[in-house]
This record gives C-alpha cells, structure tokens and sequence, in this order.
C-alpha cells in the first residue's frame, strides 16, 4: 500500500455504506411514522361519532350503546377514580421502597430485592386480574362488608401493584444517580442520614422522581386486563368517596368489552373509536407533561454549569 | 461515652423503619403471587395438559394450541419489532444529528411507549384486520404487538450502544474503517449482551399482552393448530382471560394451570435476560 | 524532501473557536517532526487535520491547504478511509479495541478488505516487531489485547498503526500514561521507525521533545512561533516566548 494515489472514493463499497445507511435512517424515522399512522387512523374512525351521536348525549352520564345512549362520563369518571386510587398507593409505596433500596437497603438485599420488583413489573396483567378476581376481590367483600368486591377499589388495588414497579424502578434509577458528594456534604454538617434523604437527596432527583410517578399513572390510565376482571364493569359515574366501593368501569374496559361485538362501522364502532382517541391524547399529555419536567430541569441544570 | 440517642435520630430509625415496612408490603405480596399461582396450579400439569388440546368445552384437556399460539405471536413480534427496533436505536445513537428532527423522533418514541394497550388493539383491527384484509390472524396480531414493542427495544438498545466507550469508534475510524463497518464489527457485538436483554424483556412483555390481540389474532376455542401467518390462534393470556370469565363450571385446577403455564412462559424469558445481562457485565472488556 | 506541506491553515469550529489560526510550515520525509507547546495550543486538533478525523467534530470551517505529496487533504472529496491508512495515528491513552492481539492487529487490513490468512499473519509479525514487542507476546496473540500492561497496550496501539503500512505516523502524547521504561522503549522505536516512516510526534514534556526532535514546531493558542531543527530549538531558541515556554516560565 505504499504510495498509493488516493483516488475519489472508490464507488461499489461507498455504494453499499450508502444504501445501509439510508435503511438505519429509515428505521430511526419510522417512529414518527407509526405515531402518525395510529393517530390517523383513530381520527378517521371517531369522527363520524361526532357527526352521528349529539355532543349531550356523548356528554350525558348514562351508556348503554344497545338503547343508543353514549354518555361516556361514567367511563371516564370510572377510569379517574382508579387512577387516583392508584396513584395514592403506587406513590407512597412506589417511592418509599425506591427511597428503602436506594439508600437504605444494604447492598445484598437491594440486589435481591429489586429483580424480585422487576418480576412483579413483567407479570401479565391477566393473571394480577386473575388473582383479583379470585381472592382479592372476594375478601374485600367480607372485610368491607359490601355487596360485592369488584370494586373500583379493587382496581386501584390492584393497579397500584402494577405501577408500583414502574415507579420504583425509574425512581431508584434517579436515586442512583445523585452524587455522593451531595449526601457526603450534607452528612458532614451532621445530618443525619433520614434529613439527607428528605431534604438533599430527593430534592435532588425531583424530576426523575416526578416522571416516574408520571409513568406510573400513565401505566395505571392505560390498563385493561385487570380492571375488566376485578372492577364489576358497571357503567355508572361515580360521584363520590363511597362509590369507591361500587362497581365502575373504566374507558380501556369498555372498548376491550364492546368491541369484539360490535359491528364494522356502526355508531357504536365510531364512539368505541373515539373513546380510544381520548386514552390516546390523555396519555399524550401526561407523557409531554413527564418529558417538559424533564427538560426544564435539564435546562436549568445546564444553565448552572455554564 | 454514651450518648442518648436524640429526637433526629429517634425519628430516624422510625422512618427507617416504616421504609423498610413499605418495601416489605410491596414485595411479599410479589412472592406470594407466584407461590401461590405454583401451588394452586401444580396439580393441573401433566404432559396431556401440555400437549393436549382442549376438550368438554375446554373444562378438560390441554392447553396445547394456547402454548403454541403464545409461541408463533411472540416470534412473530421478534421478528418485525427487532430489525425495526435496533435499526432504529442505530440511527439514534450513531447517526442522528443533535436537531429538531431527532427531538421529534424521540417524543414519538415516549408516545407510543406510553398508548394504552387496548389503544394498540383497536388500530390494530382497523389497520391490520380489516383496512388490509389480513383478517383476525397471527400476522395482524404480531404486527400490532411489534409497534407496541418497539418503543422498548428502541430504548434499551440505545441504551446498550451508547455505553460502549467513543474511544472504540474513534480508534476504529483512525484505522480506515467506515462508520458502519465499526458499528458492525466493534459496537454491535460490544453492545450485543444489553441488546439481548432489551429484546427479551420486550419479548416477555409482548408475550403476556392481552388487549392488543383480543381484536387482532385470538381465538376463543381452535379445534386445531395454526399452520399459516394468516390463520387465527388461541394465545395463553387470552385463554385465561376465557376460561376464568366466560366458562362456567370451569375447574380451578385448569384456570391455575393455564396461568402457572403463562407465568412460567414469562417468567423464565426474565429470568434468561437477568443472566444475560449480569453474565456481561462480569466479561466486559472496558 | 517534504512529505506534507501546510499553508495558511484555519481551523473554526461551530462555536466560532479557531484552535489553529493560519498556520504554515513543512514536515520533512523520514524524520521526527515534534510539535509542542501548552495544553489548548491547537496541536491535537492539527494532528486530526491530517488524517480528517477532525470530520467526525462539529468542525465548520477548514481554511487553507495541506498537501501530501502533492495531494490536497483537505479537498471534499479526497477518499478518508484510504487516507487513513496513509496516516496512522496513536493516541493518548492506549485504546486497544476488545478484540485478542491479533484481530487488534489485522483490524485495519480487515476492514480494507485483505482476507488472505498468510498475509494477515505476516502483518502481524512485522509490525509487532518494529513495535518491539513480538517477542513479549508472540505466545499469546490470542488472548484478549486488555489483559496486556498500558505500555504493551500502547505498543499494540503503535503496531496496529504499522499493520497498514503507512507512510505517515502521528503519534499525539503516546507515552502520557505510561512509565518510563515504556517510554524508553517507544522512543526508541520511534528512531528506528523513521528510517521507514514520517514521524509526527506531540510530547508529553518538553524533555521528550529534546530527545526525540530532528524538527521541532512550537504553537503556542493555535500559532505557530518557531520552527527549527531539534538541537538549535532547545539549545538556543530565537523567540522569547519559545525560550520562556522551555525554561518553564509558564505551562
């Protein structure tokens, strides 16, 4: 190889670098694609409810698609109820254990105890349901004395057990990474290791901390399995604190329900649709929503260091 | 020296304490779950509930075309969601610029991580199942669950790429090697053992779903196996969603079986990434 | 005779930094060339400038000419890769990719496309030889290069450079990590190489540069301020920045 002219580059190999790369680039943009697509498609096929079914009636609290009633503020009040009912469990006990294994767990027991939350986190939903269904739901019923343990508050129950994992895992991982230095310094001016916790380490990690209760309630929003077998189904909008003991329904469970039964382009499909294109903007928002605490805290980190 | 313990510390050690108790109260029920699920289940398997197929309204028999279903779907998501996932991640961790573009592709990626499975099934039906004629089948049902799949696969792989040191690819272009050629032969199989687990884990997601193939491929009751893409299937999370709601009568020992089967399916798909991933990180040459 | 001529050379990145302002001087055949100076000086970047690796930094605008036996380098459309292997370069920290010796060795021929098993272990001797260390490692080409101490790493760094046959080697702060028996013995290798080879070496010390020099360069904030043979340039600098830099006036 010596002395060798270089010469423009040589065609067949630049070729073929060429065509790969094209195909990588491609598949990095096909992301936006399906995003589009999905979207799309959703719009297309809710639209005609608008058209076919009056805003009170979609607005009324009464659905019973057989008598062409289409009030979706049960199902949505159902699927709220459960969500906040969830979120009140998978925080506290989310963020504690990620807190407990973070910083408190010696090293031995948080490697064994985390893969153990990860298993929960890979459980099909259909077996949790399964599991609510079969014991949970029927204990509630005895303990609580209530008509029946499908409940909303089985679902936050349950739900609660399926973002717990979510949020532990993310939160630890923002944990983690606070530098010791921060920790060192404020248990150097005698803190004691709890004040560090509350008053450095998880301030530190508040955005990491923020998302990942976020993801956990994105999680809890858009869960099917669970709450069609353990919630009772009822379409009936829950007004207060004591209907967390009644059956509800949520949103995901209608259109899991309804739509194998329902027939290709009727008014039902159409509102089914529509339903479907609310869980998909309410989960647009809460995820833009994670990604704008995420970037301003980014952006005010930046503006520190620079 | 002694000295008393003070009120910080003394609410210390009770905060410690209730920490401690909030960890517990999460992780036990977790083992308890699977314990039980093992217990109750155990007596249902035998090599006829294995292998068998179901019979008496399935009350009987086995759960074979269930496990063979769950089997077909999750390769079929392999084999869409992979290519598509990793190239993708590719692009993100070695070409993409530091843009707008990118900036969008990435808020695409956090959106379609975050569409409720259910949401997944209905386009799934309107696309797959009905606006492209592919009917209720293992193709519909494997395309819809690798769309679901990939924001995760995309994710963990960039994630697995990008920890390996720039130093390599620096080192490798000085050689005269072309950007793909360093990616191919120093960064992809550096990055290989967390590819892997991000594709399991993925995997073991996709394998357990039940909203995205209600619509698209499942099948309430097959008098025999799939033996095309184009043919529906039962599926293991299905099948327990039925047995459990829509079958009265149905023996408890079979509805335990059928979710020992699906836990075991699911469970060892971690249990594999969990070794891949730690087996690396002991061998890694950096 | 000059192997690499740079005129006029401006380097400016996004940022609107300019590491290197208009330089210009000559880099004679088979000797070493040492170019020092303080940290930030610009020699980094001007070491990247000859094999284009600078093409891989947010890098906007590359004024002026460099020629390579009468070869722009910095036309757009020169052929990079075959570049590289003309230019070799060793960095600062010895990099060996997570590959056995030997695949670290018959990387660049790989990748060029050479498959002939023979070739490649004849390669493989060679360079290890004129690297000085094939006897160490001969026995063990297969083991993975990370088991190998920084200063055989270092060697393997410089060998797998030499596998290409290059005609130019850079060599920016190879010795910075390593201890000073392995510092002797790269240096001394340097002497034997550029018989061969054009050497480009940016020192870790201006002690380093005094032994190895035959032409010295100092920049000093991406301007050239000297350029002389290696015994006048240490012995009796002209400029009085030179001489306060070599008598560590300032660092």
């Amino acid at each position: 190889m010596k002395s060798k002219q270089i010469t423009r580059k040589e065609t067949v190999s630049s070729i073929r670098e060429f065509l790969i790369t094209a195909l990588i680039k491609a598949a990095g943009y096909s992301a936006i694609l399906f995003v589009g697509m999905i979207f799309l498609f959703l719009l297309l096929e809710s639209f005609p409810a608008l058209r076919e079914v009056e805003l009170s009636n979609l607005l009324s609290s009464r659905w019973y698609p057989i008598e062409d009633y289409y009030g979706v503020l049960p199902l949505i009040g159902g699927t709220l109820i459960i969500t906040i009912g969830a979120t009140l469990i998978a925080l506290p006990f989310g963020v504690g254990t990620a807190i407990y294994l973070s910083e408190i767990a010696p090293r031995w027991l948080r490697e064994t105890l985390k893969p153990l939350v990860e298993v929960l986190g890979g459980l099909p939903s259909v077996v949790l349901g399964f599991l609510g269904m079969l014991i949970l739901s029927p204990y509630l019923r005895i303990w609580l004395d209530i008509p029946t343990g499908l409940s909303a508050f089985a679902g936050a129950i349950l739900l609660g057990g399926i973002a717990i994992p979510t949020v532990v895992t993310v939160a630890e991982d923002a944990l983690d990474a606070v530098p010791k230095s921060y920790r060192d310094a404020s248990l150097a001016i005698g803190a004691t290791e709890w004040q560090t916790i509350w008053r450095v380490t998880l301030p530190a990690a508040r955005s990491g901390v923020l998302t990942a209760v976020m993801l956990g309630i994105g999680r809890a929003i858009g869960e099917t399995m669970t709450v069609m077998m353990v919630t009772g189904n009822a379409p009936i909008l829950p007004t207060g604190l004591k209907d967390l003991f009644s059956p509800v329904r949520t949103m995901t469970a209608t259109i899991a329900a309804e739509m194998g039964e329902v027939a290709n382009s009727s008014t039902h499909y159409h509102v089914l649709f529509l339903i479907g294109i609310i869980l998909f903007l309410i989960s647009l928002a809460v995820n833009v929503a994670a990604s704008a605490v995420v970037f301003r805290q980014k952006k005010s980190q930046e503006r520190i260091l620079s | 020296m002694t000295m008393k313990l003070s009120a910080r510390q003394h609410k210390q050690r009770l905060g410690f304490s209730l920490l401690t108790l909030m960890t517990f109260l999460t992780v036990i029920p977790i083992i308890g779950v699977v314990i039980y699920i093992v217990y109750l289940g155990f007596p249902a398997i035998n090599l006829e509930f294995l292998t068998g197929f179901p019979r008496e309204g399935m009350r009987e028999g086995g759960i074979l075309p269930a496990i063979i279903g769950t089997f077909y779907l999750t390769l079929g998501t392999a084999i869409f969601a992979v290519p598509l996932g990793i190239g993708s991640a590719i692009y993100l961790s070695e070409y993409a610029p530091d843009n707008r573009a990118t900036q969008l592709i990435r808020i695409a990626i956090i959106n379609l991580a975050g569409i409720p499975s259910v949401v997944y099934g209905l386009f799934g039906l309107g696309l797959f199942v009905l606006f492209l004629g592919f009917g209720t089948s293992i193709l519909a049902g494997s395309l819809t669950l690798s769309i679901m799949t990939l924001p995760v696969i995309i994710s963990t792989t960039e994630e697995a790429l990008r920890a390996v040191p720039q130093a390599f690819r620096t080192v490798s272009m000085s050689l005269g090697a072309t950007k793909w050629q360093t990616i191919r032969k120093i960064v992809l199989p550096q990055a290989l053992p967390g590819i892997l687990t991000g594709v399991i884990l993925g995997l073991e997601r996709a394998a357990g779903e039940t909203a995205p193939i209600l619509f698209t491929v499942a099948a309430f009751f097959l008098p025999s196996l799939p033996n095309s893409p184009l043919d529906a299937t039962m599926a293991l999370p299905y099948h327990l969603y039925v047995i459990s709601t829509q079958v009265p009568g149905m023996p408890i020992k079979i509805q335990y079986g059928t979710a020992l089967v699906l836990l075991v399916f699911v469970l060892s798909m971690n249990l594999i990434a969990t070794t891949i991933r730690s087996r690396a990180r002991a061998k890694r040459q950096w | 005779m000059n192997k690499i001529s740079i005129r006029n050379l401006t380097l400016t990145y996004s940022d609107g930094v300019q590491p290197l302002r208009d330089i210009s001087f000559d880099i004679p055949a088979n000797q070493i060339s040492v170019i020092f100076g303080p940290a930030g000086g610009g020699k980094s970047s001007f070491l990247r400038s000859l094999n284009r690796l600078n093409d891989l930094t947010d890098l906007t605008h590359q004024k002026g000419s460099i020629l390579l036996d009468d070869q722009e380098l910095l036309d757009p459309g020169l052929d990079v890769i075959q570049l590289r292997r003309r230019v070799g370069m060793v960095f600062a920290r010895p990099v060996v990719l997570p590959l056995s010796i030997r695949k670290n060795l018959t990387y660049g021929l790989e990748v060029a496309g050479e498959t002939n098993k023979d070739r490649l272990q004849e390669a493989v001797e060679s360079s290890l030889k004129k690297a000085a260390l094939w006897d160490e490692v001969k026995d063990r080409l297969d083991d993975p290069a990370i088991a190998l101490s920084g200063g055989q790493q270092q060697r393997v760094c410089l060998a797998r450079v030499l596998a290409l046959e290059p005609e130019v080697v850079l060599l920016d702060e190879p010795t910075s990590g390593l201890d000073p028996i392995s510092t002797g013995k790269v240096e001394e290798s340097l002497q034997d190489l550029k018989k061969e080879y054009t050497i480009i070496l940016v020192p870790h010390s201006v002690q380093q540069a005094a032994r190895t020099a035959d032409q010295a360069i100092f920049l000093l904030q991406g301007e050239v301020i000297e350029v002389s043979s290696g015994d006048l340039m240490f012995t009796n600098p002209q400029e009085q920045r030179t001489q306060d830099y070599i008598q560590g006036r300032f660092g």
